[in-house]
């Protein structure tokens, strides 16, 4: 065993860089998608751009609106940065590079992830505005919602390898990747996954074209700024937990190391995110909140008990 | 009331109306040309067209011009009927013919009525495509330009300058298309008015010389509600600012006061404003040896007021505001009014008349609406310009009302009343020692000294009156007069009798009284109008102090020894060898004043003080009529109110009431409880803190241009546009855009109305009082049930005395007004100083036309040259008043030739 | 579903489309004639100032950048005494063009007018005016205007009469 806090430190380091790099790569992307070229001039490839925003976000005029919460607004972007880096806890890299591989891992994983409901709740609330106030309330019935048949969706998986060990769901994909048998828990998943992370198609709360930037519209400079990587956080987030829990983890072909197979898995996942950012549009919030509960849920629910009644019989057979 | 359907909707209109009127009083938007409210209708545009119909049942209707067609109950129209509105459309589409392709370089662009009634009636596109007439233009003098090309034959101007101001050098000429409206030659109008020419043209023939100077769009201008400051009648103005100079003044209807017109005094007399004479900056002229360079002026000024020693002289051109603030700062017992002996003991003397006798001032437009008017010692076209004009009005009334009553004309008809009355006119009697322009229209025109004048006047109040004693040794002629005078005064309803300051004689103003006691007591419901000669010498007086003499006193004595001297000339005052005596006793002379005169150069301290486009306050007219004025624009360098002045001294001294003064608001209402006598004054405009729907009232339109480019050549960045904190106004175009207050209307704009023709949309009728009432508020009224004390004194007769003249007091329209005068344009027709004797003194003299008479006053020679005048007294001398250069300051008086 | 994945598809085969951007400070994009940029002050085909200084660009621009004065030359011809543009504000709205009756106020086809000085973006007339008679050759104003000046007398204009004789009495 590695000291933990070289892994700590390890993962802290890839994680904020990744996070940073995603937003030269979720522009570029786009603009390619787009038929542009996207920030190419700053450094290779565009790549220093990220520094160059950096830079920017530091010197912006931090600025508290006067008739803003000001305990709680400075707070709010605070949390939303800790609790997406805390799920990274659990999440394992390769054998043996993970930060804590706990035996709930999965439970972990959403009690942290539903913290990131206070970070959209307490910004809105605290910026005092209405815009503000409107996205919060969008963001914090949506995250509810969606988290809901998320956790139900992971049930199957759970099911399947019987422990909420992420670790040990990794090796009960061996044989065959999740992604076969929990296909509709996948698609599920992934869904739900949006919704949490409030991305595009699914970025109610922030909706510029209705709510000028929902939540952080009060927002500047740094505590913009940790909402900003607290996105591209969440973005990295669940794009490793799909890879964890339906594709295998670091499980790959052996000639390259688990780790790096981890690494293209997860990288994929995030280029459909960006992907889906640069072809849908924008549902209606009743729209969202009406084939979550109606179309989503019952569908959760039919898949973990088609999966647990399939074990069941396996498992007496 | 009779009711009209319009459009098949019930409204109740004033019965002896026209159409028109009726129309536009309802607010509806009908165009017209020829017509003007004060002018009546002719029916030569044909522009006003409506469809009338027969009753409920007739759908065909027909076409009638609706200024020429007097409302009648039940009466049936329509305006939006399509033959109407494509007739209307057409006879604009044929005006447009000729009309040149000139809008872009015309001043009349952005407040043309033809342009807005183009618009109004939908002719947007020229079918004509032939070649247009052109014409020459004349030079027409330094106050209007001449564009004839642009003429839409609509006959207002000719109506206006003949007709109703009595010009005689403008005119229609030549035939059929080819009519020209101008002079007979080349050469500046004569008329007095001829500036109103510019707004009562209803296109760009006939603008603003001045404005074109400088010129500036409507919309451009920042403008506030002001008074003219040119004499003491309280004409309403709007006057118009862009980058930092003024620009225009234009008329404010008040239908108690000046209503559609002003005279060109008023008009053009605003560009001392602009001058380079003014002092823009505070200066302090140093002792040898005084160290103290580079303090704040204002404390150059307290260490220079020593208690006790020091004296305030007031101004009859300085705002109420001012004197007031004066007056307190040096304590009621130290101040002067700064005012020539002779206007004071008249001013006060009308002042006594008006508020202790029982008749009453008359407004100009109840002074126009009179039926007989009497002038004692006035030529008023030249004094009073804008009471003349209400007198030409006075004088048509009582042939008017017979056409009326007689052949059931209405009054509106222009044409045909004006073919009906033909040359007859009503009663009016001038009394003067020179001729004057009114003569022409007068029953009778005597032409005596001012003694005489007054003996004429107390016999006709003789023999209206048995109170008032037999004037003794009349002659036949004047016996004959007062007769003739007393005769028509007896048969009038209510009479004007007119007299003022111009004879300088006291008599004649009792003379005056008594004739409007004696009608009143004969139950004739008389009218008094005194002029008073500059905009506020009634609120002075009525404010009160001592006598000028009395401050010379008190220097000469060494009682005195700083003198402050608020907004006066006082080389004005006296004559230059007294006033060069006082000014060298003064050990200190604080002067507060707009331009460098020859009291600046005499002065230790010079303070800026804002003129009236600068500056908020208030002047009382001669009826009694205060008034507020408001600030136009914010004045570069230091310039600021000189009530804001005194104001900044007194808190530096500690002055225990006016120390607490700061805004306009607090020192009216501190002047109100001081002085009762002015009670009402705090009301004039909205307080500092009125709101219409939360905002101020904008000084400029909401089309005002270049905000953002206007200062930017110093710097890119836009200065916080400054803040009024004084009034409901704002200095920017943000704020209420509806209608305001009638005493802060800072411009007349209504929608699809860009011209001054909008001020339809303000008043509660055509030609009738604002919404909300006329501004101003009269603090004078008669004494109804006063016992007539009347004045029993006639003046001894005029005898001329040999080798001696009686210097009378000639006033120029052009040139007596201190102010006015540094108007290029109204130095130009400013005459040359002159002496005028008649041919037999001249005889006597041993003098023709053009040679110099020497004479002597109080040991002092003087020489002027000599001008015959046949219908002057014998044994006077005409000499004008006010003229720069003019030396000789007093009169009337007996000089030794 | 199957339009969001093929949308998606549709969507990721851009990738490989050609760019449309133009690589701006080393390629220049191609300005179409109309297009609305830097205002200058034309001339008249006589080489004379177009603007009459009639202050309808100033009233038409929304953010009222213009501010001019308006002036005569001793034969009544009009010209703006000052012209400026305050280039700090403008939003290129073109309205002062579609306002302007003498084809004096055009935008041209160029936007590299960046300074580093704000101050510097505040044009003067002497910056505006160019030697040109821009997108409308052959207008002149005076030639249609009724208006008399130098070397144009009354009547000498387009689609004019002489003078009216108003002594003649001849119909």
């Amino acid at each position: 065993m590695t000291n933990p806090w070289w892994i700590i430190g390890g993962v802290l380091f890839v994680l904020l860089n990744a996070a940073a790099g995603l937003i030269w790569l979720e522009r570029r992307m786009l603009a390619l998608w787009q038929d542009r070229y996207g920030p190419n001039r700053a450094g290779p490839f565009g790549i220093l751009i990220v520094l160059a925003d950096t830079l920017k976000l530091f010197f912006k005029e931090d600025w508290i609106p006067p008739f803003a919460d000001k305990v709680v607004f400075v707070f709010a972007p605070a949390v939303v940065a800790a609790s997406v880096l805390m799920s990274f806890v659990i999440v394992p890299f390769a054998p043996g590079i993970v930060v804590s591989d706990m035996n709930i891992g999965i439970l972990f994983f959403l009690a942290m992830s539903s913290l990131g409901v206070y970070s959209i709740v307490l910004g809105g609330w605290a910026s005092n505005n209405k815009y503000a106030l409107l996205g919060a309330m969008r963001g914090a019935s949506q995250m509810i919602s969606y988290e809901v048949f998320m956790g139900l969706a992971l049930m199957g998986v759970v099911v399947m390898s019987g422990s909420f060990n992420l670790s040990v769901i990794v090796e009960a994909q061996k044989n065959v990747w999740f992604i076969f048998p929990q296909l509709i828990g996948f698609v599920i998943f992934l869904i739900a996954g949006i919704a949490e992370t409030h991305r595009l198609p699914f970025d109610i709360p922030e909706a510029e074209s209705e709510l000028v930037a929902g939540f952080h519209s009060e927002y500047s400079g740094m505590k913009f700024g940790m909402f900003f990587i607290g996105e591209y956080l969440g973005i990295t987030l669940i794009s490793a937990m799909v890879v964890v829990l339906y594709f295998g983890g670091w499980l790959g072909p052996s000639f390259l190391p688990p780790v790096i197979w981890f690494v293209i898995k997860t990288f994929a996942f995030i280029m459909l995110f960006i992907l889906l950012r640069a072809s849908m549009p924008r549902p209606r919030y009743d729209q969202l909140m009406e084939y979550g509960w109606k179309v989503l849920f019952p569908l959760s629910l039919l898949n973990l008990m088609v999966t647990a009644a399939i074990k069941l019989w396996l498992s007496t057979h | 009331m009779p009711i009209i359907h319009i459009d098949n909707k019930p409204y109740e209109v004033k019965d002896g109306k026209n159409l028109l009127e009726a129309v536009l009083s309802l607010g509806f938007n009908l165009p017209y040309f020829c017509w003007h409210p004060a002018l009546g209708s002719v029916g030569a545009c044909r522009q006003c067209a409506v469809k009338a119909f027969r009753d409920e049942q007739d759908t065909k209707g027909r076409l009638v011009m609706a200024c020429m067609e007097p409302v009648r109950d039940n009466m049936r129209i329509s305006i939006a009927d399509s033959d109407a509105a494509g007739f209307r459309k057409h006879v604009i589409g044929w005006l447009m013919t000729n009309h040149p392709h000139d809008c872009a370089v015309c001043d009349e662009g952005g407040s043309c009525h033809l342009q807005d009634m183009t618009v109004m009636t939908g002719h947007n596109y020229r079918d004509y495509h032939f070649t247009k007439r052109t014409y020459n233009n004349q030079y027409l003098g330094p106050f209007l330009n001449h564009e004839m090309n642009r003429c839409i034959q609509c006959y207002r101007c000719v109506r206006f300058y003949k007709d109703f101001a009595g010009g005689k050098d403008l005119d229609v000429f030549a035939a059929h298309n080819h009519v020209y409206f101008g002079r007979q030659q080349d050469g500046t109008l004569e008329s007095e008015f001829s500036g109103n020419l510019a707004e009562i043209c209803p296109t760009g023939v006939f603008t603003d010389k001045t404005l074109k100077q400088h010129y500036t769009r409507k919309w451009d201008l920042t403008t506030a509600p002001s008074i003219c400051q040119g004499c003491g009648l309280g004409c309403n103005i709007i006057a118009g600012e862009r980058y930092g100079s003024l620009r225009q003044i234009t008329n404010r209807y008040n239908g108690d006061v000046n209503g559609y017109f002003l005279c060109d005094r008023g008009r053009y007399g605003y560009e001392f404003v602009n001058s380079k004479e003014r002092i823009t900056e505070p200066l302090v002229r140093h002792y040898p040896g005084d160290a103290a360079n580079g303090q704040p002026v204002l404390h150059h000024v307290r260490n220079r007021m020593k208690a006790g020693k020091v004296i305030g002289i007031g101004s009859p051109r300085a705002s109420l505001e001012s004197n007031y603030a004066l007056k307190e700062l040096v304590g009621a017992e130290h101040f002067y009014l700064g005012i020539s002996e002779n206007d004071h003991e008249l001013v006060s003397l009308m002042l006594k008349i008006l508020q202790q006798g029982p008749v009453r001032a008359a407004t100009m437009q109840e002074a126009a609406a009179a039926d007989a008017v009497l002038i004692l010692g006035e030529d008023l076209t030249n004094t009073a310009p804008m009471l003349a004009l209400s007198v030409r009005q006075a004088v048509r009334r009582i042939p008017v009302q017979e056409v009326v009553s007689s052949i059931h004309m209405p009054a509106w008809q222009d044409a045909a009343v004006r073919e009906a009355v033909q040359e007859s006119k009503g009663p009016l009697f001038i009394l003067n020692v020179l001729e004057t322009k009114l003569d022409e229209l007068a029953a009778g025109a005597y032409h005596t000294a001012p003694d005489n004048i007054a003996r004429i006047g107390f016999a006709v109040s003789h023999l209206l009156s048995g109170q008032v004693p037999e004037v003794t040794g009349m002659s036949d002629e004047g016996k004959a007069a007062a007769q003739k005078i007393a005769a028509a005064l007896k048969a009038a309803k209510n009479p004007l009798i007119i007299a003022g300051y111009s004879s300088c004689n006291e008599a004649v103003i009792k003379a005056a009284a008594n004739v409007a006691w004696a009608l009143k007591e004969q139950g004739i419901d008389a009218m008094l109008s005194f002029t008073v000669p500059e905009c506020n010498s009634m609120g002075l007086e009525m404010l009160g102090g001592h006598r000028l003499d009395s401050a010379i006193d008190e220097v000469m004595n060494g009682n005195a020894a700083t003198v402050i001297i608020l907004e006066n000339d006082l080389y004005r005052r006296m004559d230059q060898h007294t006033a060069n005596h006082f000014f060298d006793r003064c050990k200190d002379v604080i002067l507060l004043d707009h331009l460098f005169n020859a009291t600046a150069e005499r002065a230790n301290i010079l303070l800026p003080a804002a003129t009236f486009a600068e500056a908020d306050g208030t002047l009382v007219s001669n009826e009694g009529r205060a008034q507020r004025f408001l600030q136009v624009f914010t004045a570069a360098g230091s310039m600021q109110e000189s009530w804001r002045w005194l104001l900044q001294i007194a808190t530096l001294n500690g002055h225990p009431v006016l120390q607490h003064l700061a805004h306009l608001d607090d020192i009216v209402v501190a002047i109100q409880q001081r002085y009762p006598v002015f009670t009402g004054i705090e009301s004039l405009t909205p307080p500092a803190d009125f709101r219409m729907a939360g905002q101020k009232i904008p000084r400029e339109t909401h089309r005002y241009s270049g905000r953002t480019a206007m200062q930017a050549n110093l710097h890119v960045s836009e200065p916080k546009p400054p803040e009024d904190e004084d009034t409901a106004l704002s200095f920017t175009m943000e704020g209420y855009r509806g209608e305001p207050p009638s005493s802060v209307i800072p411009f007349f704009w209504a929608p699809g109305w860009n011209s001054v023709q909008s001020v339809n949309k303000y008043q509660v009728e055509t030609g009738g009082p604002l919404h909300g009432g006329n501004p101003g508020k009269r603090l004078i009224e008669p004494k109804v049930n006063a016992q007539t004390k009347f004045y029993m004194e006639a003046p001894q007769p005029f005898l001329p005395l040999s080798g001696h003249l009686l210097l009378v007091p000639v006033y120029h329209i052009f040139g007596s007004e201190e102010l006015s005068v540094h108007t290029p344009g109204i130095a130009e027709r400013m005459p040359a100083p002159y002496i005028m004797l008649h041919s037999e003194d001249a005889r006597r003299f041993q003098v023709t036309e053009g040679h110099l008479l020497y004479f002597t006053d109080k040991g002092h020679q003087y020489a002027l040259p000599v001008i015959i005048n046949d219908k002057l007294q014998k044994g006077a001398a005409g000499i004008p008043v006010g003229l720069p250069h003019m030396q000789v300051a007093e009169a009337p008086q007996l000089v030794k030739i | 579903m199957f339009s969001l994945l093929r949308s998606m598809w549709l969507i990721f085969l851009h990738m490989f489309h050609k760019r449309d951007t133009y690589q701006y400070p080393e390629q220049k994009a191609p300005l179409p004639a109309r297009w609305r940029g830097r205002i200058a002050l034309t001339r008249d085909p006589d080489g004379e100032e177009r603007c009459v200084g009639c202050y309808l660009c100033a009233a038409a621009c929304p953010v009222d950048c213009i501010s001019l004065q308006a002036t005569e030359d001793e034969h009544g011809r009009r010209y703006p005494e000052f012209f400026r543009i305050n280039f700090s504000r403008c939003i290129f709205c073109g309205f002062c063009e579609e306002a302007c009756p003498t084809y004096a106020i055009q935008l041209l086809p160029d936007f590299e007018m960046a300074e580093y000085n704000r101050q510097n973006l505040v044009y003067e007339k002497h910056d505006l005016l160019i030697n040109s008679q821009g997108k409308y050759p052959g207008y002149n104003y005076y030639k249609i205007a009724g208006l008399a000046i130098h070397n144009k007398d009354k009547g000498d204009a387009q689609h004019e009469e002489p003078p009216v004789d108003i002594k003649s009495l001849l119909p």
